[in-house]
């Protein structure tokens, strides 16, 4: 296709990704590498409905004169990526050098809320993205077997899961695992356990919350895997099953070749939204237990209180995470492309 | 005057005021938006305000749960987006910070001879909001209970222990007691209570530098691991929405819960009439034999933006003090706490009444207060996991304080 | 009419058949047990005391009468005026669908028929956007907004979730168009239409299946969004996902948690219809485009 004719169609969606996502981005990551003026503060005297207290309040003045200055910020280069909220260069060092084993090194980094974010963020990933593939390939099986009459409900009500709004989704689960919810007490009389409870341990936290993602994201890769299952072609079906392969091999040798670019594209969409955890946590009120870096996005951002410049430097950090994640995926795809290329 | 003694000569003073009709209204020209959380107080409030918006004026409101996120940018807009935003003590702040809200020392002295002295918020000697709702923790009770194992209602955190492991040793509840423990927000303000409980100073005098790593910092955090030993293991999911409907089914004897809290508590729904009966609210309580209570109060008013006219600024005034005035303390008096005279407290008042008359602190207004009630509740849960000792959890309080106020200019 | 060879062997059919029961037990329980729960009094939902008093209903029967109440669609629905954030939600989730959809299909078109390098940087460009946490795109906008004064608005919104939509839309779409044979339009180029027309006469009319599924993913962000509606729309402009978070308990103040349950089971309602509508054709459309990656 001609340049021009490529420009003409692209151009209103490229304009949108520009404006919206592109510039912003380009901003966020100036942002980073600058923080807040020096706040001029002074003593006043402060009354409310209760009592006075003399406390320390912003100069106006002074900091407006020194915003007017320099209106980005004072620069400060890689700062807030190697500060203690993020990379923490010189906490890690110190931890290094006042560590006695290997282990605790780890204790003393993993002490630290970026690395204990990536930690959960990276298990997760690692965790619910397989699962999901794993079970979605399953259930898309299992239904494709299904008598045509079952077919439709059941692809209906596989899809709940997907289609409720997660913090919703989330938040109805989590009353339903409390000791006294339903699946809570279902589960404290399976394991004969009456302490049981989901929300006071941080191992059945995890598991928890990567059920809740694998329940959420395995309608995903169900749909599309049931639906790539309708194209595999029966003679090839047929060829396998005459040179005597079994069920096993068929799926093994067949099935899962012939679906390999469903599983990439799956793939590259579940590395990255698993990265970008974050509603479970704040359904579930997992927050003691387990952070992702988006949760600490969020909490930055949250409240009254918004620490621009370090949800901006964590941002950055999270699409350089998703980047690296997906280079695998990104150079095959490269490949293909040059494949087709004219 | 006090709260506490408004709260009770409250009610001789509602003949006089009742149905006294805000003189300024209608306001026929300028515009008046307003910016407020979503809860029906508030609503009450705003629509008041609405009612005296007459002919030739502009009205307009938002009610939204992310009042405080969008804040900032709404009134740095020029003509800011909103000219009111209803805030509390810890939300006026980042609107100080950046000059964004109006001293209101003109437009008392001419539209607010209504406002009690008390209502007047004054930073460096000027109004800059009109508070008009209070707010505090306090210690709820279930009479029954207490009378069941021979204890008086605590009047300090140690005694909680003491009735807590009675009623544990008696066999009633495993776990009688919580408060809002949520590893949010919430259990920040658990430390800041517990640490004000305590006498403790949160920064070095005159600075923004931190000073919490101390004998009081390690007592607030020891205080709070003991009495989680007597709150269900799930403590670190415990906000109100999750204690309230636990304390209506009859699972806990003794709670530290919001002052708004108790209405929903003591109202014909959700629970049984044997638990409603047997509800108490009491005071806050002290900790470690200080004198003011661990508690912080807490206040609602209504600021007024910079960024917008004069007329526009007189007009939203007017509006907003017809929004509190006594016909609509009186149409709604147990939705909140109010500050006015008119009021008349019910017992959902007691509790945030005896606080304040124990000397509680208000929550420190300081630019930089957010910054470690965030902390706070970051690195506690570490500790209150059994994960880590109290030094480095304060340690590691101090540090992620640190970090923020530098990328945000308090300190070098 | 099967064969020998694909007949079954007993345990496996056993095997496939109660996994199948097993996930649909597994996704349907909990709206069950919500659209349930609904009917019931806040006592009852969160059966503190006793789960199954969720199932029997112990404390709606002592404080409404009867063993169902509808007092939570009647507060939500009438006295909190849920049908206004359901007519902003049908407002936005309409335009953004189309509008994405209309962009989508430009770009992706493209995408799939340009041979360039450029034409596959763009795609991994938009997959880094798709990086992106929302919320500190939704804090970047603000000040921009309300100094242009745009905040608030609906068609604000939609414009924004439009642009945020756009990655995953032009990948899928650019993977259907893939799918569709190149000779169909070439043709059509060597008979003397431009490319336009050659889109207008010979894609249209064969994309609907792509578009279709597209659509409902684009649906599904737009309907189901949070992040964005809430920080972007006011009050009088909300939809349904942050007006139901509002009615949740906030930290200083006690909501209604049945106005909430009662409206997210409203807001699902729509939802059921719209996939079974749509379920022959989210399937038809994925084996088109998806296959080929």
């Amino acid at each position: 296709m001609p340049h021009g004719t490529f420009a003409r169609f692209i151009w209103p969606s490229f304009l949108a990704m520009i404006l919206f996502i592109a510039l912003p981005i380009v901003s966020v990551a100036m942002q980073s590498f600058f923080v807040e003026h020096e706040q001029v503060m002074r003593e006043v005297e402060n009354c409310g409905p209760f009592k006075c207290t003399t406390v320390l309040q912003v100069d106006l003045e002074a900091t407006e004169a020194l915003k007017a200055d320099a209106p980005l910020g004072r620069y400060n280069g890689l700062g807030t990526y190697t500060n203690r909220g993020h990379l923490a260069f010189d906490e890690v060092s110190e931890i290094w050098a006042g560590a006695d084993s290997f282990g605790n090194f780890i204790a003393g980094v993993y002490n630290l809320p970026f690395y204990k974010a990536l930690f959960f963020t990276l298990a997760y990933t690692f965790v619910v993205t397989p699962l999901v593939i794993v079970f979605g390939l399953l259930i898309a099986l299992g239904v494709n077997r299904l008598p045509r009459v079952t077919k439709g409900p059941t692809i209906f009500a596989s899809l709940l899961p997907m289609i409720v709004t997660p913090l919703i989704g989330g938040l109805i689960l989590f009353w339903m695992v409390d000791a006294d919810g339903i699946i809570g007490a279902t589960l404290q009389i399976i394991f004969d356990d009456p302490d049981l409870s989901l929300k006071a341990s941080a191992p059945l936290t995890w598991i928890m919350l990567m059920v809740y993602g694998v329940w959420h994201s395995t309608p995903f890769a169900f749909v599309v895997f049931y639906a790539g299952l309708q194209t595999v072609p029966s003679d090839t079906l047929e060829a396998a099953k005459i040179d005597g392969a079994s069920r096993f091999q068929q799926v093994r040798y067949v099935i899962v070749p012939y679906m390999m670019p469903l599983l990439v594209f799956i793939t590259l969409m579940q590395l990255m939204d698993n990265f970008r955890v974050l509603e479970p946590i704040v359904s579930f009120s997992a927050e003691a237990k387990a952070r992702s870096l988006s949760w600490i996005i969020y909490n930055d951002l949250s409240g009254q209180d918004k620490l621009f410049g370090s949800a901006a430097a964590t941002s950055m950090l999270t699409i350089l995470g998703v980047a690296i994640l997906l280079t695998p995926v990104l150079i095959k795809t490269w490949r293909d492309f040059n494949r087709r290329a004219v | 005057m006090s709260i506490i003694t408004r709260l009770t000569v409250a009610s001789t003073a509602l003949g006089m005021t009742a149905g006294v009709a805000f003189a300024d209204c209608p306001v026929t020209s300028g515009s008046v938006r307003i910016l407020a959380n979503d809860f029906p107080a508030l609503h009450a409030v705003v629509d008041n305000a609405e009612a005296c918006v007459g002919e030739g004026a502009e009205f307009s409101k938002n009610h939204s749960t992310k009042h405080n996120e969008i804040q900032v940018a709404a009134l740095t807009a020029n003509p800011a987006e909103y000219t009111t935003k209803i805030v509390a003590n810890s939300s006026i702040v980042p609107l100080l910070n950046d000059g964004l809200i109006r001293p209101l020392d003109d437009l008392v002295a001419k539209h607010g001879q209504n406002l009690q002295p008390n209502q007047l918020i004054r930073i460096d000697g000027k109004i800059m909001a009109i508070a008009f709702m209070a707010n505090a923790q306090h210690l709820i009770v279930r009479q029954d209970i207490l009378d069941q194992v021979g204890k008086e209602v605590p009047t300090s955190y140690e005694e909680v222990l003491d009735v807590a492991e009675a009623i544990r040793a008696a066999g009633i509840m495993e776990y009688p007691f919580a408060m809002l423990t949520k590893s949010d927000w919430n259990l920040g303000e658990e430390v800041v209570n517990m640490y004000l409980g305590h006498g403790g100073e949160f920064f070095k005098p005159g600075t923004a530098e931190v000073s919490i790593n101390n004998e009081q910092g390690v007592a607030t955090l020891n205080m709070l691991k003991s009495l989680m030993e007597y709150s269900n293991p799930d403590f670190l999911t415990y906000n109100t929405g999750a204690v309230t409907p636990l304390w209506e089914s009859g699972e806990l004897a003794m709670a530290v819960l919001w002052g708004s809290s108790v209405g929903g508590l003591i109202d014909d729904e959700g629970s049984t009439p044997e638990i409603v009966a047997a509800t108490k609210p009491a005071g806050a309580m002290t900790v470690a034999g200080g004198a003011t209570p661990a508690s912080s109060l807490w206040w609602d008013g209504f600021t007024i933006a910079s960024n917008i006219s004069d007329e526009d600024a007189e007009a939203t005034f007017i509006a907003m003090v017809n929004g509190i005035s006594d016909d609509m303390v009186m149409a709604n008096n147990d939705k909140a706490v109010w500050l006015m005279d008119s009021y008349t407290p019910g017992l959902a008042a007691e509790g945030v009444a005896a606080a304040a008359s124990a000397g509680a602190n208000p929550y420190p207004m300081l630019p930089y207060m957010g910054l470690l009630h965030s902390a706070f509740f970051q690195e506690v849960p570490d500790f209150l996991q059994g994960n880590e000792s109290a030094e480095q959890t304060l340690a590691d309080i101090e540090a992620a304080y640190t970090a923020a106020a530098k990328e945000q200019g308090f300190l070098k | 009419m099967a064969s020998t060879a694909s007949k079954s062997p007993r345990l496996l059919t056993w095997f496939a058949t109660s996994m199948i029961i097993f996930w649909l037990m597994i996704a349907i329980g909990p709206f069950v047990w919500t659209v349930w729960g609904s009917f019931k009094v806040q006592g009852d939902f969160f059966s503190k005391a006793d789960w199954r008093n969720a199932i029997y209903g112990v404390y709606t029967l002592a404080e409404t009468g009867g063993n169902f109440t509808g007092n939570g669609y009647f507060g939500a629905w009438i006295q909190e005026e849920f049908w206004r954030n359901v007519l902003n939600t049908s407002i936005v989730v309409v335009f953004t669908v189309v509008i994405s959809l209309t962009l989508g299909t430009l770009g992706g078109y493209a995408l799939a028929r340009s041979g360039y390098r450029y034409a596959f940087w763009l795609l991994i460009a938009a997959l880094v956007f798709r990086a992106m946490p929302h919320i500190t795109l939704v804090s970047g906008y603000l000040l921009p907004f309300f100094e242009w004064n745009v905040w608030g608005r609906l068609s604000t919104t939609i414009v924004v979730l439009v642009a945020i939509n756009q990655p995953f839309t032009l990948w899928m779409l650019h993977s259907f168009f893939l799918n569709i044979p190149k000779d169909m339009d070439e043709s059509a180029m060597v008979d003397g239409c431009t490319r336009f027309q050659a889109f207008r006469h010979v894609i249209i009319p064969v994309m609907w299946p792509g578009v279709i599924t597209t659509g409902l993913f684009s649906f599904l962000l737009a309907y189901n969004d949070f992040a964005i509606t809430s920080m972007l729309l006011s009050s009088e402009n909300q939809t349904m996902v942050p007006k139901i978070a509002s009615f949740l308990t906030q930290i200083r103040e006690q909501g209604n948690v049945m106005f909430a349950v009662s409206a997210v089971v409203s807001a699902m309602v729509p939802l059921f219809f719209l996939v079974l509508f749509f379920q022959r054709q989210i399937v038809s459309g994925l084996t088109a485009g998806a296959v080929k990656g």
